[in-house]
């Protein structure tokens, strides 16, 4: 039986030209390993290249009215973009915004983490609600966040109106900036707490043991042993975070404010959707579609470049 | 510098699982004493115990004159040796060794003369910058007890901290553990399931079994009168032959109906009993005339002696002998035995049956 395994298992590798004895794989025809990377290329290619490609074409073209013809007008979409008040104001929410939920999210999760990871009754439990977030749909989300928050609905709005705040996130800008925060920290902090978790029991126990016995307190052993040793994790989830706010916030922001109270709270990717599918712009649309993929490509470099250098691994 | 005594220490883990059963042991200040045991005898358990790394579940741990139980491991004045090493990665090998220091505020100057005594004494100065990765398994190991010397502490505890190195490096690190401590006489608490460090290590041997002390004493006591069967088997390589024989009389055994003198058997024993002979290979002679015979199954070669494995009294037996004092083709073996070196246990309580 075993060796008309075995048998059988060298003609399926003879059949697929690789070579089991070795550990490397050879192949004997040349088409077999394009053949075994073409469905990640085709993703790639159909996903990516396709569509980035298509964004930089459309960003130098004119459509009239009715998006019937199109004419070629160069930079005058990405000029006419400079021009707009409104676009500096979008990026200067991105960045409010997306510092505040990058912040959050990977301190509240770190710190959720850490005491997740203490040997506590029911910690399984905990851990599994702490996960929970991740399943809930972005849309979905934002709609709880309102039934809680919403200035007539909301089942919290009475008790902070009666701690003397006028509270309106559909009027008040900082209002609405606050919720979105709160719901985009909130969806987030799952992902994170799943990383920083696995990271911090990663860590051997034998070396936080040994600097307990070195004479360092809780709390200094947190900052001069786990932190450092979570950096390939905070690492990976620092960019993570930066491609989620400037992309992935859309649903929530689409459902908690539509990117008002007048344009408030309208971010870079938001204001994509709505000068492009809303307002029927879709030269200017992808021209800031192209722009913005060239800023999270740079930040993306610059992390890699210079923050890795203080990761640990 | 202190001692270290423990009062029916126990270890009682979730779901009643007892590790350690009301262990009770003197440390003298500056010996050294080696827990030695199998897996899951719960002598690393006892010695977390006495880091301060586990609770105590009953019983009392001094250090010098101060009970423990409630105290912080930094707080303890120990330092500890971990098997795998637990040196901290991300920090340079100085690093390392000054942490224990920065963490209680010890004077910059005052650090760096430590650290490089230490790393002096344990030969590791030309590697302080490097991390710990950069290092092989040795001197990975030196690190960590540059770690625990700079520290000055009342005790050093070492939790199996030469089982991940080779057969030869062991050897080496053994002895320089042995002669650091010597140098230093600091309180050693050294846990191993290596019978081979154990013997060599301690002044003081404690044998452990299912979470209690089998027997307490110095290494050439436990070898050579071992209290119960299981120190006997468990001490000496090759293992003490076990065979069962009947009570003759007084100082006289018998096995498979071959009579044996005993010098050292308790008196009183009812003539016909059941009782448990022990042998160590090593002790056993080959020659024309013999109380007992053995046949001779397959012969092992160490070099500088054989191992003769058979059956005696059809049970399993082993003989140890210099190469070439037996033909090695032999079949048959007459063996004679001093009448010091029979040992005798009781097959119930397997504790030994020697003059009380």
């Amino acid at each position: 039986m075993r060796a008309s395994q075995d048998r059988s298992n060298n003609d399926l590798c003879r059949h697929w030209g690789l070579n089991h004895m070795e550990k490397r794989a050879h192949f004997s025809s040349k088409t077999v390993p394009y053949l075994l990377l073409l469905p990640q290329l085709a993703i790639t290619l159909i996903f990516f290249y396709w569509p980035a490609s298509q964004a930089i074409w459309q960003s130098f073209l004119m459509e009239d009215a009715f998006g019937l013809s199109s004419e070629f007008v160069g930079f005058d979409n990405y000029r006419h973009l400079f021009a707009q008040p409104e676009y500096y104001k979008a990026m200067s929410t991105t960045v409010v915004f997306s510092l505040a939920v990058g912040t959050l999210s990977l301190a509240c999760a770190l710190l959720l983490a850490t005491q997740a990871d203490k040997k506590l009754r029911g910690g399984e439990a905990f851990k599994t609600l702490l996960i929970w977030p991740y399943a809930v749909a972005p849309a979905i989300a934002g709609v709880l966040w309102i039934f809680m928050f919403h200035p007539s609905l909301g089942t919290l709005s009475q008790p902070i109106r009666a701690l003397g705040l006028d509270w309106n996130p559909l009027l008040n800008g900082n209002h609405a900036m606050t919720l979105l925060v709160l719901s985009a920290t909130w969806k987030q902090i799952s992902y994170n707490f799943l990383f920083f978790l696995a990271g911090l029991q990663s860590i051997p126990r034998s070396v936080i043991e040994a600097a307990a016995i070195d004479g360092a307190k809780p709390i200094r052993r947190f900052w001069t042993i786990v932190f450092p040793l979570l950096s390939p994790t905070t690492f990976f989830l620092i960019v993570v975070n930066v491609v989620y706010v400037f992309f992935e916030t859309f649903g929530i922001i689409d459902a908690v404010t539509g990117g008002g109270p007048a344009g408030q709270t309208t971010t870079l990717v938001y204001k994509v959707y709505a000068d492009g599918r809303v307002g029927g712009d879709l030269g200017g649309s992808a021209a800031q579609s192209v722009i913005l993929m060239v800023i999270v490509i740079a930040l993306t470099a610059f992390q890699f470049k210079f923050v890795e250098r203080k990761v640990q691994y | 510098m202190a001692g270290v005594s423990l009062d029916t220490v126990r270890k009682i883990y979730a779901g009643n699982v007892e590790a350690v059963k009301g262990v009770s042991l003197g440390i003298e200040d500056g010996s050294f004493c080696v827990l030695v045991g199998p897996s899951g005898c719960g002598k690393s358990t006892l010695l977390r115990m006495i880091a301060g790394l586990e609770t105590i579940s009953g019983g009392e741990v001094k250090i010098g004159d101060r009970v423990v139980n409630e105290i912080e491991p930094a707080d303890r004045d120990i330092a500890m040796v971990f098997q795998n090493y637990a040196l901290y990665p991300h920090m340079s090998v100085y690093d390392n060794m000054a942490y224990g220091l920065k963490n209680r505020k010890t004077p910059k100057d005052e650090i760096e003369k430590r650290v490089k005594e230490a790393a002096r004494i344990l030969a590791i100065e030309s590697f302080l910058e490097r991390k710990p990765r950069a290092l092989s398994g040795g001197q990975r190991q030196r690190v960590a007890m540059g770690r625990a010397i700079v520290r000055k502490p009342q005790v050093f505890l070492f939790d199996e901290p030469l089982s991940n190195l080779d057969a030869k490096l062991r050897v080496q690190m053994r002895v320089e553990i042995k002669r650091l401590q010597r140098a230093l006489g600091v309180t050693s608490i050294y846990v191993t399931h290596d019978q081979v460090e154990a013997m060599t290590l301690s002044d003081k041997l404690v044998v452990m079994s299912g979470g209690q002390i089998e027997q307490v004493g110095s290494p050439s006591e436990v070898y050579r009168r071992p209290e119960t069967r299981f120190v006997a088997t468990f001490i000496g390589s090759p293992p003490m032959n076990i065979l069962p024989g009947k009570v003759e009389g007084n100082g006289r055994v018998s096995i498979g109906g071959q009579s044996l003198s005993v010098s050292d058997m308790r008196d009183g024993l009812a003539v016909g009993s059941d009782i448990e002979v022990g042998l160590r290979p090593e002790d056993v002679r080959a020659g024309a005339t013999g109380q007992l015979s053995m046949n001779v199954d397959f012969v092992e070669e160490l070099g500088a002696t054989q191992l003769f494995h058979g059956k005696l009294g059809g049970a399993d037996f082993i003989v140890q002998a210099p190469t070439g004092q037996i033909a090695a083709d032999a079949k048959q073996l007459s063996l004679s035995i001093d009448p010091a070196n029979v040992h005798l246990f009781d097959p119930q309580t397997t504790k030994r049956l020697g003059k009380a």
